[in-house]
């Protein structure tokens, strides 16, 4: 690199000093030009990269003799926008590389050393599925269904032979511990369902198609282009839009993001988990310039003034009397501890002018289409500052009408592709996802006001309070790696699930040898998605785009691979319900059927024969533009939401109800109205940062998703793993830019290069998470940043609050 | 020049997100290890930041890619730097090709370059670099970075051609590239609206790691 920086400052010299009077023409050098490679039997198939970013894009596989020698992406048509390609990102362009990576799963296993050591032998299929029917039957003979758990999933999106097989075969034999919610979004479907009556409307709001009809988008935290990356999905969507539509984009981000670099009209730099005081303060010139929609609010609303609030409920609990600091209807004179933009600006970092100006544009603007992103939910107080967030659209009245969004994240466009039926579960007792390693040390004592477990109404008590009775003692983990990687604290994790005398038994099924699968007791090899057949959709979030892949294969099942469907299949027989899971069908018939389902919801799809050759059948917007809540706005009487009152909630009887009989850990704060709270390692948390003086917030890079991808080197390559440090923290430090630097705090340290670089907050750091957790040392050289986040809860979802941290860094 | 034909590239910088899949996708096609990057994508950017009084911060934040390949220059100051004429421009299309047989790999060219286009292979002890997908040419196809971009930034074509489909197009005397009068490249660009001139000292490369 020096050399090649060295070369850029005297490029102008070089050129005249090197070798003068040489000819450039090649009239001098003999040569022939080399030629293409004889092909033998070259042949295509379409295959799909189905790993969870959103987008499942299609590829085209080529293969000779059944090795791959090269992917390309979908080139077929015109590629006009609206008709486009739906082109692969990095990721899906080296699939390749990661099909082929050594440390790719090639037999049955079982553990030999002590758990998490990576130490297994190979066994046969026989012995491997022997075993692990027995210790699912003796796990729900000695401790009941309510003990065998899935850990959250998303590495291996198949709609066949997936994790859905897995989940057929133990609901057949009685069903598994329910686990509710997810790492991604589990506080936005709260914040959604409290204020819009459901999860919907928080991650499927309006189309991005529906910036066409705005003047001003306002992405807070939201950032298509290192997200979405798909070549038709949010991000070219966005990019398309804005680049023939014009409208005025203003990013709120800490970091300076792929989706700005020059797209943006105005990036905000704000401080992480302070958004939703940045809201209150927009709230507050609002509602003391009277741009507010009162009509709106009367109409449609629950809580903004003395007007519309609960029976029972007085003034001075409402969001106006909240926000102005002032508990008396009839005087709006602003109290001491009113949410002024001076009092913003010293939490967020966005200055008062700058607030104050962006209040007036918003409140100015004909349709603002409003996005409050994931990763709002992802903080300490997630729920809350996404409901904050929903006050934007809410106050301005601007929601259901062309343009405009409720705050959620876009809703993608989609065909119906089915996918392998799990049946129901059983068991109704169930935990939230992100609680499962509480319910591996001591799940028998959980309960539903402490721990937000979820038991069937006969089990409560008069409190509405009660016991999960359970631990979890069996683990199954496909395609997934939030058994170590992506879950939180992955030092204490490992500890949890290193305790054989805790969890007896963990079945791991994947490609390749994951931090989660060298935890395994038992590891099975699965086929990868380019040795596999399938019928896909475009998944949950690609855009204005809705396509179906069919995926085929001409490459055989690496070493002793094989499906999950035959997996199952075999493990069924072992366990007695073989005729019930397969219901007397072969691999093709359930193929088939699923075809022809898919067909009969999309007739104009042609035939599967024509769809091997085609690979793809694409629509833009099947189902037109979308306008979330367009109805309701519409006739908000006889299209009530699934609120208690049917209207949008800002305040909500239910969460007051709530904020009265949970148990709280201090500092966590349910509130009925949204609120912006101060939290354990937020900005404000000053005594913890005397220790730790750094925000540090993860984010999705380009080079993974998630943590799937992390074997590519060619990726790994192209997207530097490197903690972002702002100049001025950098300096202070001593730091520069490649330095191996450690970054710590109680709960860990991990070694990665630091990236010094404007494009971040003052004080604030961000990470790209999913780096592979390396254990070993006491400092993890993987790079893992879950190292580094934290067991403790959001408030009400009992969700994850992995952007919420307080490190500091030091030269390694 | 007495070429009858000069293929080029044009990148609109303005739509590129950095996302290296016309990296990545140049590498599939040949299969390049690590440390060989035929194409590669550039992020220059630079800014202040200072505090208030009141925590509130002020920032002129500015970044900006730019991916590159091999410009075929007009001028190519690599075939002057090569020793033994492996380096060379073919006639026929203006591609700038090494000829394997005649490298001794002693790297004169990738230090010329100001655009780091020749890369050389360490294991083979060989240069190598962007050929212009001369074989996908023959077949009627665009090249793979071309093909592969997500966000349609990048194309090829003849330089005659290149000019009449984008008119506004202009030389690619952008930071972190040098003025384009020092090789004559045939890459044209619609800058991003953050562009700050060759000689500018404003920003700095951000990803040197990366390319």
């Amino acid at each position: 690199m020096e050399r090649r920086s060295f070369l850029k400052m005297s490029a102008a010299m070089g050129c005249a000093a090197t070798v003068t009077g040489c000819n450039s023409s090649s009239s001098d050098a003999e040569v022939v030009a080399p030629t293409t490679p004889t092909t033998a039997v070259e042949k295509m198939n379409w295959s799909a990269c189905l790993v969870n970013c959103g987008s499942n894009c299609p590829v085209r596989v080529y293969s000779k003799e059944g090795v791959i020698t090269r992917v390309e992406s979908n080139f077929t048509v015109s590629d006009k926008y609206g008709d486009h390609d739906v082109r692969a990102c990095p990721r899906g362009r080296s699939l390749r590389k990661r099909v082929y990576a050594p440390d790719r799963l090639k037999y049955p296993m079982k553990r030999v050393g002590p758990r998490g050591a990576g130490q297994f032998e190979r066994i046969t299929w026989d012995e491997a599925l022997d075993i692990v029917a027995e210790k699912l039957q003796d796990t729900i003979d000695q401790y009941g269904n309510e003990s065998v758990h899935f850990t959250y999933d998303s590495g291996a999106r198949y709609h066949f032979s997936g994790t859905g097989c897995l989940k057929r075969l133990m609901n057949l034999k009685g069903g598994f511990l329910n686990s509710n919610g997810d790492y991604s979004w589990s506080q936005i479907y709260e914040a959604a369902g409290k204020t819009y009556g459901s999860a919907g409307p928080g991650w499927q709001g309006s189309s991005v198609s529906e910036m066409k009809n705005s003047d001003l988008v306002l992405m807070v935290g939201y950032n298509p282009s290192e997200i979405r990356m798909s070549g038709s999905g949010e991000a070219y969507d966005f990019l398309s839009l804005k680049q023939s539509k014009k409208f005025k984009t203003i990013i709120i981000d800490p970091r300076y993001t792929d989706s700005a670099v020059g797209k943006e009209d105005q990036w905000l730099a704000i401080r992480p988990g302070t958004d939703a005081a940045l809201f209150e303060a927009l709230a507050y010139e609002w509602i003391t310039t009277n741009t507010v929609n009162q009509a709106f609010l009367d109409k449609y609303c629950v809580g903004y003034d003395e007007k519309t609030m609960p029976a029972g409920v007085g003034y001075e609990e409402s969001y106006k009397s909240y926000i102005l600091d002032n508990k008396t209807a009839s005087d709006s004179t602003p109290g001491v501890n009113a949410k002024t933009p001076a009092w913003a600006a010293k939490i967020t970092g966005i200055a008062e002018d700058v607030i104050i100006e962006l209040a007036r544009e918003l409140a100015a603007a004909k349709a603002p289409f409003i996005q409050i992103a994931a990763s709002l939910n992802r903080q300490a107080a997630g729920e809350n500052n996404t409901r904050a967030g929903y006050m934007l659209p809410i106050l301005l009245g601007q929601l259901g009408l062309p343009g405009t969004n409720c705050g959620g994240l876009c809703k993608g466009s989609s065909m119906t592709a089915p996918s392998m039926p799990a049946g129901s579960n059983p068991v109704t007792k169930g935990i939230s996802f992100f609680t499962w390693t509480q319910a591996v040390e001591d799940g028998k004592n959980m309960t539903v006001l402490s721990d937000g477990v979820a038991l069937p109404k006969e089990l409560l008590d008069a409190n509405g309070d009660g016991k999960l009775g359970h631990d979890i003692k069996a683990i199954i983990n496909y395609g997934g790696n939030a058994l170590i990687n992506q879950h939180s604290d992955v030092n204490k994790t490992a500890k949890i699930v290193g305790d054989e005398s805790k969890c007896e038994f963990i079945l791991v099924v994947d490609n390749w040898m994951t931090p989660s699968a060298k935890y395994a007791d038992i590891l099975l090899p699965d086929v990868s998605w380019l040795e596999s057949e399938d019928l896909v959709n475009q998944s949950y979030a690609a855009g204005d785009t809705a396509t179906l892949i069919q995926m085929s294969t001409s490459v055989d099942p690496m070493f002793e691979s094989r499906p999950i469907y035959e997996i199952c299949v075999d493990l069924a027989k072992r366990m007695g319900v073989e005729a019930e899971f397969t219901e007397g069908k072969t691999r093709k018939d359930w193929l088939d059927g699923f075809y022809a389902t898919a067909k009969a919801a999309t007739p104009d799809l042609p035939v599967k024969e024509v769809m091997l050759k085609q690979g793809i059948h694409r629509k833009y917007l099947p189902d037109g533009s979308y306008i979330v809540l367009e109805d309701f706005r519409k006739d908000p009487v006889n299209n009530k939401l699934g609120t208690p009152s049917g209207k949008i909630e800002i305040y909500s009887s239910q969460l007051a109800e709530k904020a009265k009989t949970w148990k709280l850990k201090p500092g966590d704060v349910i509130s009925a109205l949204p609120k912006y709270v101060p939290t354990w390692e937020g900005f404000e948390d000053t005594a913890m940062k005397e220790k730790y003086p750094l925000q540090l917030t993860g984010y999705h890079t380009k080079g993974r998703a998630h943590s799937s991808f992390h074997n590519v080197p060619w990726l790994r390559e192209a997207v530097q793993d490197a903690v972002w440090m702002n100049p001025i923290d950098a300096q202070s430090r001593g730091l520069a830019t490649g330095d191996k630097v450690h970054i710590f705090n109680d709960r860990g340290t991990i070694e990665v290069e630091v990236k010094v670089t404007p494009r971040i907050m003052i004080g604030v750091t961000a990470l790209g998470q999913g780096a592979w957790f390396q254990p070993g040392g006491s400092v993890d050289k993987g790079g893992c940043l879950n190292v580094l986040t934290t067991h403790r809860t959001t408030p009400i979802t009992k969700g994850n609050p992995q952007h919420t941290n307080l490190v500091e860094i030091r030269k390694a | 020049m007495s070429n009858n034909v000069q293929y080029g590239f044009y990148v609109d910088a303005s739509k590129c997100t950095g996302c290296k899949t016309c990296q990545i996708a140049c590498k599939d096609r040949k299969d390049l290890p690590v440390g060989i990057n035929w194409r590669r994508v550039y992020e220059y950017g630079g800014g202040t930041w200072t505090e208030n009084a009141d925590g509130s911060i002020n920032q002129d934040v500015f970044a900006y890619y730019t991916s590159l390949g091999c410009n075929h220059c007009s001028e190519p100051v690599c075939v002057k730097a090569c020793p033994t004429g492996a380096m060379h421009k073919r006639r026929e299309d203006g591609l700038v090709h090494v000829a394997a047989d005649l490298c001794i790999g002693c790297e004169s060219c990738a230090r010329a370059c100001p655009y780091d286009a020749p890369q050389i292979d360490k294991d083979r002890k060989v240069m190598t670099k962007c050929d212009g997908c001369f074989e996908r040419l023959a077949e009627g196809k665009q090249p793979s970075c071309v093909e592969s971009c997500p966000m349609r930034a990048i194309d090829f074509g003849t330089m005659d051609e290149l000019k009449a489909k984008y008119p506004g197009a202009v030389q690619p005397n952008f930071a972190p590239m040098p003025n384009s009068s020092v090789t004559s490249p045939n890459l044209l660009m619609k800058p991003n609206r953050h562009a700050r001139p060759s000689s500018s000292t404003d920003g700095k490369v951000l990803n040197n790691s990366e390319v």
